[in-house]
């Protein structure tokens, strides 16, 4: 997948769903079937074809968000030859129902919101709040120039400083987030990718200066690259560069960190660059084996390593085809673990994921309406057996959501779970004709896209050349059209819109990040053994000039000894160079 | 008036602006990957018949603002949604002035609180759409500003 090609594998694949799997075991006799054939075509010819010659459906050429044709009614014939066996139970392969046997019975999902602002001390004040409220689970976001590894007086980073999340120059900033906080007690997710290596360096620095061994540092890094270039173009080098560094962390943090999740391989971007659902199941689990093949090259066992994998997928409004998009995501993982790689180890089968509702769906007119988009996307997210959720604040196409939304995003949640009565049933919408038939669909069209990337020349060619990107353009677009044409209706923006009112409150950040910080690290650079420093970075030049090399201990020495953020992603620079996408358009 | 070859000196006003098309720069200023608007928007403007030149990411204001000059456009439509619109597009504006370009429009959109707009508007940046507008309004408000440039600049 990730360089090797012309495999038929993904051709074989598309085709057996295409003729269905199983042969033995089917859910309904041949004989009953064929009743239901006849039920149908005779309730098309006198029922259905008299009601709607008299009076005519809106809905023409249904189809759904990705553009699957749908027809008006499921019976079992559309899901006649999928063997029960193949859907399986819950906690059983190939983990349709889901990955574990009782899901919400057992556990709730995670209600994981993630925040970061402004300057370390706002966050670490954020965060000891957080923790006071019970929440164990810490989730970090941070600004643009520490996501593209720039320090906070660099000339990019003016006037981004602190906006989008809580900047990081240097490990010193991490002991400021961290400050009071015990590592070995809680469990950190970090929203960072091309620094990812990085950043984990310094939350093992501030383990290492608060006693916590290593090997009791929970948490996750997201630092999935190929979605990067894919979709959220957040990248300092190129792309094989990067999958280098990738490589150095897997192999690190299954030795040293064994309980960092160090990819969260991530459809949500790539979902909100404008892609399809089916987009967003292909290309996310194209990923998935790229990391695999990656770590396989780097001589780890898939045991090894694969539990430390998890997704993180996009919800959006196509409620089923939502749906149908989880469910079908855990079948291809296990079958193709399975299948493909030879993979028997049960936990390396299973595809955990967390889930976000979607930000494009949001409208910044009637921002209220957004309350209802989030709280439908995040059903389809529990009825899809989602691990964990963060809802949407629905002033978010505004701004950075202010405390009272972000409340209401949370609220959202607790209300599906202790209102609904949903938990108590397992995949309650296994064996819906209709759902079991999507799902299918779905699962068909990845396959179709897996063999389609194998033939332009594996995911790291496609992503060089930009065909994954193009397909993407071009499905965004299409949807754009739509919209403006009035094919696909949003309330309150081509339906039902009206003269806006007053604008909603909005979170303001000002300067005073982004003076503080240039001021630390300043005082970093003032403080620090200079020699050092130069040695450390020195080291860790050979290191990545050195292919073998696992850059990721040279690394963690010169950030334990403060080489700022940007001068250890400088390091790199000047090695590999900088990454210019192809042209998109 | 914006330098151009011989043949279009001798045009009228008018006659310039039927015979030229819009050329028009998407571009995003900033540390900033979310192109999808971007993406879309240059290939509406595309659409509309107007010759679109796109930034690719991550280039600076100076970037963006040479490019501008280099590439001779009438409008520059600029995409933020990192929070950083209030001092990139400004930047990008005065820039724009210094080297030639006053008679440029300068366009924005993303995700630009209310509050931002007045300021931005005043300095001669507008539209400031954000995420779910359509591209009518949008291609409109370029034609509108472009029309106005031309007559009385």
């Amino acid at each position: 997948m990730l360089r090797n090609v012309g495999e038929a594998y993904w051709r074989r694949k598309a085709k057996s769903v295409v003729e269905k799997r199983a042969k033995k075991g089917t859910l309904y006799e041949r004989k009953a079937v064929e009743g239901v054939r006849e039920g149908l075509k005779q309730w098309q010819d006198t029922v259905y074809a008299g009601w709607v010659k008299k009076s005519p459906e809106a809905t023409k050429d249904a189809q759904t968000a990705s553009g699957i044709p749908l027809k008006p009614l499921y019976t079992p014939d559309d899901v006649a030859d999928t063997g029960y066996p193949e859907q399986g139970f819950p906690g059983v392969y190939p983990f349709l129902r889901g990955i574990y046997p009782n899901l919400y019975r057992g556990r709730m999902w995670t209600m994981r919101m993630f925040s970061g602002f402004g300057t370390p001390e706002d966050t670490n004040k954020r965060l000891k709040l957080l923790l006071d409220h019970g929440e164990t689970g810490l989730s970090i976001a941070f600004d643009m120039p520490t996501l593209y590894g720039y320090d906070c007086d660099n000339e990019r980073a003016h006037g981004e400083v602190g906006r989008c999340g809580v900047n990081v120059s240097s490990l010193k900033d991490m002991e400021v987030i961290f400050d009071g906080i015990p590592l070995g007690k809680v469990s950190t997710s970090m929203t960072i990718n091309a620094p990812a290596t990085v950043l984990t360096c310094m939350y093992a620095g501030v383990g290492k200066k608060q006693g916590v061994p290593f090997s009791q540092l929970r948490g996750t890094v997201q630092a999935d690259m190929l979605k990067e270039y894919i979709a959220q173009k957040e990248w300092a080098y190129p792309p094989e560069a990067h999958l280098r560094l990738v490589r150095d962390l897997m192999v690190f943090a299954t030795k040293e960190m064994p309980r960092w999740n160090y990819i969260s391989i991530s459809g949500y971007h790539i979902r909100e660059a404008g892609s399809s659902a089916v987009q967003e199941l292909a290309f996310t689990l194209a990923d998935g084996f790229g990391y695999v093949e990656l770590g396989l090259e780097a001589g780890l066992k898939v045991e090894q390593f694969a539990p430390r994998l998890s997704f993180f997928f996009n919800s959006t409004m196509d409620f089923f085809e939502e749906i149908a998009k989880f469910r079908a995501a855990r079948r291809i993982w296990a079958t193709v673990l399975r299948e493909k790689y030879g993979v028997t180890d049960k936990r390396s089968l299973l595809l955990r994921f967390h889930t976000q509702t979607s930000g494009a769906s949001l409208t910044w007119q009637q921002p209220l309406n957004n309350i209802v988009r989030t709280a439908i996307e995040a059903l389809a997210a529990v009825l899809g057996g989602t691990q964990s959720l963060h809802t949407n604040s629905y002033d978010e196409a505004w701004a950075l959501p202010t405390e009272q939304a972000v409340e209401v995003a949370l609220r959202t949640q607790q209300i599906i779970a202790e209102e609904t009565g949903l938990p108590s049933v397992i995949d309650p919408l296994g064996g819906s004709y209709y759902v079991e038939w999507l799902t299918e669909q779905l699962e068909e069209e990845a396959y179709k896209y897996f063999d389609r990337i194998d033939k332009a020349g594996g995911l790291l060619k496609a992503v060089k050349t930009g065909y994954l990107q193009r397909e993407i353009a071009e499905n965004s677009y299409r949807l754009s059209k739509r919209v403006e044409e009035g094919k696909d209706a949003v309330v309150g923006v081509n339906k039902y819109a009206k003269p806006e009112k007053e604008p909603i409150d909005t979170l303001k950040i000002d300067f005073k990040a982004q003076r503080a910080q240039t001021r630390r690290l300043a005082a970093v650079k003032r403080e620090r053994d200079e020699g050092k420093v130069r040695a450390a970075l020195a080291k860790l030049e050979r290191a990545f000039e050195d292919e073998d090399a696992n850059s990721m201990y040279p690394m963690l020495d010169a950030v334990m000894r403060y080489a700022t953020l940007g001068e250890v992603m400088g390091v790199g620079r000047n090695v590999w160079g900088s990454y210019k996408e192809p042209m998109l358009l | 008036m914006k330098p151009g070859g011989p043949e279009r000196i001798r045009l009228t006003k008018k006659a310039t602006a039927v015979q030229r098309k819009i050329r028009i720069l998407v571009a995003k200023p900033g540390l900033d990957g979310h192109d999808r608007g971007a993406l879309v928007l240059a290939r509406a403007f595309r659409d509309a018949g107007m010759e679109v030149i796109y930034s690719g990411l991550l280039p600076s204001p100076e970037q963006v603002a040479r490019m501008a000059i280099d590439e001779d456009v009438d409008v520059v439509a600029l995409s933020l949604l990192n929070g950083a619109h209030m001092t990139a597009f400004p930047k990008v504006k005065r820039l724009l002035d210094k080297l030639g370009g006053k008679d440029i429009v300068v366009v924005g959109g993303g995700i630009i609180p209310e509050e931002d707009k007045p300021e931005l508007t005043k300095l001669g940046i507008t539209g400031l759409y954000g995420p779910g507008s359509s591209f009518e309004d949008i291609v409109e408000h370029v034609r509108g500003r472009v029309r106005k440039e031309r007559w009385t600049g």
